[in-house]
């Protein structure tokens, strides 16, 4: 069901045609590609085949490149938590909240000002007189606390490509003001969850390319034999995503598990060992809810003992009870985040979408970020591109 | 923003470097990359961390690959974010860059066997 024209599947690649066609776009091997997807589907013994994605700009680039027109029937493709905004749980935003209500200053990045709390966003408490600032960078967060005489908290977020940066900064000796308020989460764990959710049915993942580069792509072999799956890193262009589908539509139809990597050219099995043994350094994982979908065990980072004098868990008395109001139905009581994030509902499905929840008012995270599943899909017009 | 931009490194100063992304030099912290950075290498940043080395047969690729996601359609979100991600952060100012200019990589650079080296990677028989 389309409220925007369905997408042409060759033509419709940006940048295809004429002496400037990008390898990565070429309509030719698109159809190509799409032709052998069709011939794989067709054979498939238990259609369709549901394929789950996790990360918001493979979701953006399916949505610009119109990708889902050019899939078979028998090919469902679902984006699962891949929004590092989003799975942000209240909780935490709460703790950001409430510090930046005691009056430090609060720092984070600018997505996560409008994500919400229990009854407040890190917004609304800059809005009635808190200190909370937007930075670029992790580094730009311990400049912010050279310059400041009060306690400057990072409310750091994300997942391995900004995790690494903050692991960074803390392990290069940061200002006695400086403060991390750790909300970053670590993706491997979350796909175990989630695929091992009977109503989703995960039977392939493809994996974002961009963490990857960090963790390498063996970090999914032990996913891929424990849960029985195929796993495919991918990278961001039209090609490498359908080259990917196709490569895991293969593998359902012949009932395998294992890792591809297609995204060699950014890709190495082992990622990249420095970013990965800082991060591993300084952070420990502990389970923790994702927004909406579940306790995930060892999906959350937090600062190992060792950094307890960066840690602002351990060094404010962080009270959050004031900003949590049990009485009050709230809209965001209603709101499906979850369901979508675990690949169990569409954005459209939920009857806020587009109504009470949009993007300049959101009622869900999930309607934040430009990473955001519901974001990205109010923004092209609904599903895209079916 | 998830995908980072690459960027050419103008000057090494320690664990930082400023970085050229097409005309905006932006300083670039080099802790978290795991090869050795000089001035003319291409990295791929991310949140002002370098995250990648970008190998030098595969700088004219990506660079052609970033430009063109900016042609596209300066409305869409993907090239927003690429966007927003060159233009945020520090800027150097112009009389402290030491800038070069950005190399010649027109999307004619793209080397064209690459998607089918990537094809026959994955055994994929079109």
């Amino acid at each position: 069901m389309s409220e925007t024209p369905p997408a042409d599947p060759t033509g419709g690649l940006p940048g295809a045609g004429g002496d400037n066609a990008l390898e990565f776009r070429d309509p030719e091997k698109a159809e190509a590609i799409a032709a052998r997807l069709e011939e794989l589907s067709g054979a498939l013994d238990d259609p369709p085949a549901t394929i789950m994605h996790v990360c918001g700009s493979h979701e953006q680039s399916i949505a610009k490149f119109g990708l889902r027109s050019m899939l078979p029937d028998d090919v469902r493709l679902i984006m699962g938590p891949g929004c590092p905004v989003c799975i942000t749980n209240m909780p935490e935003v709460d703790e950001a909240v409430a510090l930046a209500q005691a009056g430090h200053t609060v720092v984070t990045y600018g997505d996560m000002l409008k994500v919400p709390g229990s009854t407040k966003s890190l917004d609304d408490a800059r809005a009635a007189g808190a200190d909370v600032r937007v930075v670029y960078s992790a580094a730009d967060a311990a400049e912010i606390a050279e310059e400041e005489d009060g306690a400057v908290v990072f409310f750091a977020t994300g997942f391995e490509t900004t995790a690494a940066p903050t692991a960074a900064v803390v392990k290069d000796d940061p200002p006695p003001n400086f403060w991390v308020l750790s909300s970053h989460k670590y993706v491997p764990p979350a796909m175990e969850i989630v695929a091992d959710m009977p109503d989703t049915d995960i039977q392939g993942y493809l994996a974002a390319g961009n963490a990857a580069i960090i963790t390498g792509s063996g970090i999914f072999e032990a996913i891929a034999d424990d849960h029985d799956l195929p796993i495919v890193v991918g990278g961001f262009e039209p090609l490498d995503i359908l080259a990917g589908i196709t490569k895991l539509v293969e593998m359902i139809g012949e009932d395998a598990s294992g890792v591809e990597n297609a995204y060699p050219r950014c890709v190495t099995e082992s990622g990249n060992e420095v970013a990965k043994s800082q991060m591993w350094d300084v952070f420990e994982t502990e389970t923790g809810e994702w927004r909406g979908i579940a306790d995930i065990p060892d999906a959350n980072l937090v600062l190992g003992a060792d950094y307890d004098h960066v840690d602002a868990r351990e060094q404010f008395d962080i009270d959050t009870a004031h900003l949590r109001d049990e009485s009050a139905h709230r809209l965001a009581d209603d709101c499906i985040c979850g369901d979508i994030m675990s690949g169990k509902a569409d954005p459209t499905d939920c009857d806020m979408f587009g109504e009470e929840c949009t993007p300049e008012d959101p009622v869900g995270a999930c309607m934040v970020s430009s990473e955001g599943t519901c974001k990205i899909w109010h923004e092209y017009g609904g599903r895209p591109d079916l | 923003m998830c995908l980072g931009v690459p960027g050419e490194v103008t000057t090494v100063d320690g664990p930082q470097a400023t970085v050229d992304f097409w005309g905006v030099e932006k300083e670039v912290r080099l802790d978290t990359v795991d090869a050795p950075v000089e001035p003319g290498d291409y990295i791929l940043n991310h949140v002002g961390f370098a995250i990648r080395r970008i190998p030098d047969d595969e700088i004219d690729e990506t660079m052609s690959l970033y430009e063109s996601f900016m042609e596209d359609d300066p409305d869409d979100m993907l090239t927003d974010d690429v966007i927003d991600e060159i233009e945020a952060g520090r800027t150097v100012p112009a009389d402290e860059a030491e800038g070069l200019a950005v190399a010649d990589t027109g999307p004619e650079a793209a080397d064209a066997g690459d998607a089918e080296d990537l094809l026959e990677e994955l055994d994929i028989d079109v």
